[in-house]
This record gives C-alpha cells, structure tokens and sequence, in this order.
C-alpha cells in the first residue's frame, strides 16, 4: 500500500479527503487506481491524451516522477506519492484555477 | 521613485544600536549587516505576501527595497496585509507601505513602482536590484518574473498560497551547488511547472479564500532565504520546494531538478526574451478588460443582464429562473432575494430541477462561475440564459447597498 497525499484544491474532486491508502506496483497503476476511485480527479491530472498535465507534479517521497521513470516508477509499500499542483496565491476570478487570496 | 537616505559603507552610531541583536550575532556581524545594508532587493506585490516581508527586511537592514504594486488597500486586506492599516484604506499600497517601512527604519531607501510589471518594464526595473521576491497573486506576472530573472541572472525568491497551504522556493540562483553538483543557474519556476493550469479547470472563486496568517508564514520563509542570500550564509533553499500545510503545521520538502529542455534555463533555451504572458497562460490581460467601457446602467442582451435591469424585472414580477451558483457559505454572508442557490459544481446534478425552456438568470459573487454556469447551461439546451454582471458585488453597488460585500 502506497500513501497518496491530496492537495487542497483536489479534495473537492476526492471526497474531501486529504489521502488515502492505495495499491500498485508502479506510480501509473497507484495513480489509476485514484482516479478509479475517484473519477471526477482524472480530468484535473490527466489531460486528453491521458498524460500527467504539466501544472500537475508527482513525487515519489521527495523526487519528481519526472526524474525518475514517471508512469514507470516502481512503488514499494510504504512510499509516499505526492501531488503538488502550482499554484499562484491569490487572484480574482479572472486569473484563473487554484489562486488563493493574496 | 523615492529617495530617502542612500545608504553608505559603514554604520552610524544609532544604526550600530539599532542593528545591536544582529552585530552580536556572528553569523551576521559587521560584515554581514554592512551587506544587508548594500543589498538592493525588489519585492513584486506589497500584498499578502508582501506585508510581512517589507516589514522584516526594512527591519533587518536591506539598505534598498523596490516596491512594484499598483493597488489601493481595501478592507478585505486589512485581514492580512499586516503592512497596512485601517487607516490606510483607499491609500496606494506603495504608500502605505513605503511609510511602515520608513517608519520601522528610516536608515533605508525604498523605491517605488506604481504600475504592473510588463514584458515592456520587467527587466529594465529588476536589473538594478540583487533578487526578486515574488509576492504576486497571478500566474502571469510569477512567469514574467521567472523568465526575467533567468535572463538577468538573479535568483527569484519565491513563495506562494492556497487557502491553508504554501510553497517556498529559491529559483534560478546563478552559480550554487545542489548534491555536490555545481550549476551555471539552478532550477527555475519553468523547471517545476512548465505550464500553468488553464483558466476555468477548478472553479476559483468557489474555491478561494486563504487564512490570514498562512501568507504571513510563506512571507517570512521568503523574507528569510532573502537575508541568508545577502549574508552568504546557511543552506539557501535551492532545489528544495517546502510545502507547508498549516492545518496539519507540516513542513515537507521536494526536490527541484534543473530541466535540461527548460525553454528557459535549459542547455538550449527557445525563449530568450519576454513574451506575451496573459496569452501564454491563456487570460485577458486586466489593464485590457478594465479599458472596455462598463456597460451603462439598465444594460441587458441576449445573454447579459446588469443589476440595474435584474432589480427592474424583479420588480415587474416577470417570471424568470434566478439561480445563485455560490457556494453554502458564501450564500450565508448575503444574498440577493429570490435567487435558488445551487452550487457551480452541482449544476450538472441538479439540472433536472430547471426548465430548459424558461428564462434562466445566473449570478454568484463578481459574475466569473456564473458566466461558466450559463456556458455549461447553454450547451445543455438551455434557450434564454442571461449571465448577471459583476455578481452580488455589483448589486450591493448598484442596488441595495445593505447587502455586505465580501
């Protein structure tokens, strides 16, 4: 069982959760299995083409899946997926997604 | 731009007692505060983020702070703007500021820059300072300040906020080491996040808020790479991302890898100089949007109805559908009579409640999510959709101001 932690502008699309416990080999198959579970996350973390959006960051306890081998990286029981969105601290509703209130 | 006191190499006797605690302190030392006292800093935003870290730099002793905002202080700020007063509002935020700054520490220079920083002014005003601390509140402006400084070779202190969480980083350090690993320049904004999201994925606005005291902490992580920056001393915050989530008070910490593709920093950049950033992260550009001359009272069409012409047809009785698509809590601080809450996020699920056929008015808050409401209702069939202009705020303005503005 991996950890996959939730940030707080996905835990509207996650039950409100802020993590779960989730199986899988690989980040792909821990990462489908989230989006399983909660099918309203796939749209924020996937684009069409069904690739990780580029706003979107996983990290493998404290490494970029990026630097790793993204969908491929092995997960072993016990590691933490991290999901890190950008986001831009604070705009009105004109700028865009996931902007607090600076 | 203002000048006060320029600084000079050495310290007077009321500056050797004010900086007392640091001169004591090794780390610091003559050595160090004369540094702080050379150091030439730009803060970008004098908001939340900007609060705290104007007040601890001028505190500390940065002989010279750039202030680029273009605000005025309202009183929604005043919940975490720490810089600023009750008495300040109405003020330009530069001002207000400026004069908290000065008054902490009059042995100090701050310049200011009352407009918004562009691809026409960004490099011309940062290239006088030592670093960037980005305290903006918008996608476009983090990337122009990103790509300037990769430009200018100046790192970017960055930091920014969602509702209870924070991000602080270091980017685009020139020289440094990260692992052992000498870098030319480190890791920048492009390096993590090689695009921002779209506008309209999340609904915002629903989603928005933050608490007052999280800028506060972000702010000061800022403040406090800044100063170890200037000093030469500690572990800079270079390749590491922090993330701070203030619910759980849990600092983590990422690794931030330089991306030999950046378009940016990378080994072969493609992007060598400012572009269009409204465009690249796909929103109006707001000094544009402000030019369109507001339509003038009474205004309504097709698809648009202002406050002025909602009242006057409630008024009239006509029968129409009024949705509100904000959110439970939102409709608890006010409310426009007559209006049925259903939340933006909701309307799929509820839309069996209206009738496709009828006349269907939507507001929220400043007419963003109602907008997307009527959209999403149109491409479901819905034949008469009138989206409210600027929302709730609009109708205490123009309406009945006893309806509280949030």
């Amino acid at each position: 069982m991996a950890k996959v932690l939730i940030p707080t502008p996905l835990r509207q699309f996650a039950d409100k959760q802020d993590h779960v416990e989730l199986n899988g080999s690989s980040v792909g198959e821990v990462l489908g299995e989230l989006t399983t579970r909660f099918p309203d996350l796939r749209k924020q973390l996937f684009n069409d083409e069904g690739k990780l959006r580029s706003f979107v960051n996983v990290y493998l306890n404290d490494e970029d899946i990026r630097y790793l081998q993204k969908d491929a990286t092995a997960v072993a029981s016990g590691d933490t997926l991290s999901i890190v969105p950008s986001i831009a601290g604070g705009a009105p509703e004109t700028t865009g997604a996931w902007a607090g209130g600076i | 731009m203002t000048t006060l006191a320029a600084p000079t190499a050495e310290l007077t006797k009321d500056e050797i007692l004010r900086y007392s605690r640091h001169l004591i302190l090794p780390e610091v030392g003559m050595d160090g505060q004369l540094k702080l006292k050379q150091a030439k800093v730009l803060m970008v935003g004098a908001g939340g983020l900007g609060a705290p870290l104007g007040l601890y730099l001028a505190a500390s002793g940065v002989g010279r702070i750039g202030i680029v905002d273009f605000d005025v202080v309202d009183f929604t700020n005043l919940q975490r703007q720490v810089i600023h007063g009750t008495k300040d509002v109405g003020r330009k935020k530069l001002d207000s500021a400026a004069d908290s700054m000065l008054d902490i520490n009059p042995y100090m220079q701050v310049d200011k820059f009352d407009v918004a920083l562009s691809s026409e002014n960004a490099l011309e005003i940062i290239k006088d300072y030592d670093m960037v601390v980005d305290g903006t509140d918008n996608f476009p402006t983090r990337y122009l300040i990103n790509d300037a400084c990769v430009i200018l070779k100046k790192p970017n202190v960055y930091g920014s906020i969602f509702r209870f969480e924070g991000q602080g980083t270091v980017y685009a350090y020139p020289g440094g080491t990260i692992d052992g690993k000498q870098y030319v320049q480190g890791p920048c904004y492009r390096c993590s996040y090689p695009e921002p999201p779209p506008p309209g994925l999340v609904p915002s606005c629903a989603e928005g808020g933050v608490l007052g005291i999280l800028p506060g902490i972000i702010g000061l992580m800022q403040a406090t790479e800044a100063v170890k920056l200037i000093l030469g001393v500690g572990e800079p915050l270079i390749g590491r991302l922090v993330l701070y989530d203030a619910l759980a008070m849990r600092f983590r910490e990422m690794k931030v890898r330089r991306n030999p593709e950046c378009p940016v920093c990378g080994d072969h950049p493609t992007i060598t100089e400012l572009i269009d950033y409204h465009q690249f992260c796909g929103v109006p550009n707001p000094q544009e949007v402000q030019a369109m001359a507001a339509p003038s009272p009474g205004y309504v069409s097709d698809t648009e109805i202002d406050a002025v012409a909602l009242k006057a047809k409630l008024d009239r009785g006509d029968k129409f559908q009024f949705i509100d698509v904000r959110e439970p809590h939102e409709y608890q601080i006010a409310r426009i009579p007559g209006a049925k809450l259903i939340p933006l996020n909701d309307v799929p699920k509820r839309i069996g409640e209206l009738d496709p056929e009828a006349e269907t008015v939507v507001h929220c808050k400043m007419g963003g999510r109602s907008a997307k409401a009527a959209d999403f209702l149109r491409a479901q069939g819905f034949k008469h959709v009138k989206n409210m202009l600027g929302g709730i705020l609009a109708w205490s303005d123009k309406v009945d101001p006893s309806v509280p503005k949030y």
